[in-house]
């Protein structure tokens, strides 16, 4: 019918439709843009020859050489390489990852599985870590160590202090909520008459965990581990206020080249921490095929 | 009776080693927070044992006033910019076709996964005075003296809807994703044109995303600390700013106390808000 109508109308249908198509590629096109554009430039000039500003003056490597070789950023009361902030960065990721998963998945399997008093506030309490500004975490996991530091100190005295394993600490507290909440999610999809038949069977719970609700949501797992695992790798802020002599981590370490000043081994770092970012993204994705 | 007892016993330690570590190393750390907001300054750092009120009367001071509207203003404005850039985006990668969308969402995720810090520090290298912007500018004629660009609220503003966007549009791919598309026809044939189709049943279909994906945004960027901290300088502060100098400058751990809860403050509502979204979005509906 509305092909018969009289044409005006028409016209400005079509004007619209024209105008919705246009805006949603311009939009999409410049959003894209807008998000690629700042790292494709830092990746470029992270192979610049000019030191001091934005003019294109031919390719080298001599960034990511000297970045290996000199940078030093000041740590504690000494001065610190790269390569031990990334090995600090490596040691916390895989200690906080393995234990946030375990109890992350203990937790999200308990929330599924089980139907218990208290339930609703245990889910509440597992939501307030990812939606609290990591500020706040941060200078309450600082407050918490130096007051009981204190305590032990005046009962035993033991002094303790900052460093690796209380940025450990804070990672794991962040790290189990969304552990849980991914590893949930995979049970949900679960049909749970799997498990049901196994018990029927003779299987006890400890053999049908084991044999079959593990295999099945192991790949849930994973995923969440590697979640957990970026997510710790690039935590600045609550590091920053965790981390003591001996435990900066390549963030931190960033920051403190970025507060000193802006030079090219920045750029050069970051390029590398940007492919990082890419091989763990693939991963994950291959992770999601199978 | 055995078999009760012993699933009681499961659910214990299934349970125990998990919230055991989130009540020492979360809850117990901020009602520690909590506690030391009513205590009075040590010298150095620390605290007095001595209760007080004096901390949060403080908080009436212009100029915090200032410091949390422009908090506000700039978090405000970072959702309502992430929204309109993010909607179309998000639109646009779930109406392509298979393997485009695929491409799409892997452009968008990316990001997503890639540190804060450096994607944050990419827009030093633009904007600074000897910056690709300022250089480029300069060589066309354009300018003859570089232009401000860094450390003002524009530098912080631009910063947060670059962080930020990827959380606005994975929950509105989601949720566009799963949209009826059969629906739009029925509107198109009824005659609604697509102005009218997209107010009267895109937008109210996609509601929910909408609201999941501004309060993603809108709850770390209030909280921001980096982003004002790298590209604001000292002359555009946030409230994180604010906290950060109280606990490692000014060394007032019960005022910095007093201004990390009045930022929770500010964010319960939307946090609730969420609360109430997300437990619909895990409550399977048919509808």
């Amino acid at each position: 019918m509305s092909a018969t109508l009289a044409t005006p109308q028409r016209y400005f249908e079509l004007a619209l439709r024209l105008a919705g198509q246009i805006l949603l590629w311009v939009v999409s096109g410049l959003g894209l843009l807008f998000l690629y554009l700042p790292i494709f430039i830092l990746v470029l000039y992270s192979f610049n020859t000019s030191r001091v500003n934005a003019v294109w003056r031919g390719f080298t490597w001599d960034w990511y050489r000297n970045l290996f070789a000199d940078v030093v950023v000041r740590d504690g009361g000494a001065n610190i390489l790269v390569w031990e902030a990334l090995q600090n960065s490596l040691v916390v990721g895989t200690i906080s990852t393995l234990i946030a998963t375990v109890m992350g998945t203990a937790i999200g399997l308990a929330m599924e599985r089980f139907r218990f008093r208290g339930r609703s506030g245990l889910e509440a309490l597992l939501f307030l870590p990812i939606v609290i500004p990591d500020i706040t975490m941060g200078i309450s996991l600082l407050v918490f160590f130096s007051l009981s530091f204190q305590l032990i100190e005046q009962l035993t005295g033991l002094r303790l202090v900052l460093g690796l394993p209380t940025v450990i600490a804070g990672h794991v507290a962040f790290n189990i909520s969304y552990v849980a909440v991914v590893v949930r999610a995979r049970i949900a999809e679960l049909d749970p008459s799997l498990e049901e038949a196994a018990l029927d069977l003779g299987a006890n719970e400890w053999h049908t965990f084991r044999r079959i609700t593990l295999p099945l949501i192991a790949p849930g797992i994973l995923s969440a581990a590697l979640l957990a695992f970026t997510l710790s790798l690039d935590d600045f802020v609550i590091t920053f206020f965790t981390a003591g002599v001996g435990s900066t981590t390549l963030p931190v370490f960033v920051y403190g080249m970025i507060k000193t000043a802006v030079t090219p081994e920045i750029n050069a770092i970051s390029t590398l921490m940007l492919l990082a970012s890419l091989g763990i993204v693939l991963s994950s994705l291959a992770l999601q095929r199978r | 009776m055995k078999f009760q007892l012993r699933r009681q016993l499961n659910l214990l330690l299934l349970l125990l080693p998990g919230a055991a570590w989130l009540g020492i190393f979360f809850v117990i750390p901020l009602a520690i927070v909590l506690l030391y907001s009513f205590l009075e300054r040590g010298t150095y750092g620390g605290v007095e044992w001595q209760f007080t009120g004096r901390n949060y009367e403080r908080l009436l001071d212009p100029i915090y006033w200032g410091v949390f509207w422009q908090s506000l203003r700039l978090a405000l404005f970072t959702t309502l910019a992430c929204l309109l850039v993010g909607y179309p985006l998000a639109y646009f990668t779930a109406t392509r076709s298979a393997r485009w969308r695929n491409l799409l969402l892997l452009l968008i995720i990316i990001p997503f996964w890639t540190n804060f810090l450096v994607r944050i520090y990419a827009w030093v290298i633009l904007l600074r005075n000897e910056g690709v912007i300022n250089t480029l500018l300069q060589s066309l004629q354009i300018i003859q003296e570089p232009l401000d660009l860094l450390f003002n609220p524009f530098a912080v503003a631009v910063g947060l809807v670059y962080g930020y966007l990827p959380f606005m549009v994975l929950p509105l791919y989601a949720n566009i994703e799963r949209l009826d598309f059969s629906l739009l026809e029925a509107a198109q044939d009824l005659g609604a044109n697509d102005l009218r189709t997209f107010w009267r049943i895109v937008l109210p279909l996609t509601r929910r995303g909408i609201i999941a994906g501004c309060l993603l945004v809108f709850i770390p960027a209030v909280g921001e600390f980096i982003t004002p901290d790298i590209l604001g300088g000292a002359k555009t502060l946030m409230m994180g700013n604010l906290v950060q100098n109280q606990f490692f400058l000014a060394r007032n751990w019960p005022f910095g106390s007093v201004l990390s809860i009045a930022m929770m403050a500010l964010i319960i509502v939307p946090i609730l808000i969420y609360f109430r979204v997300s437990e619909q979005a895990t409550q399977p509906k048919l509808d």
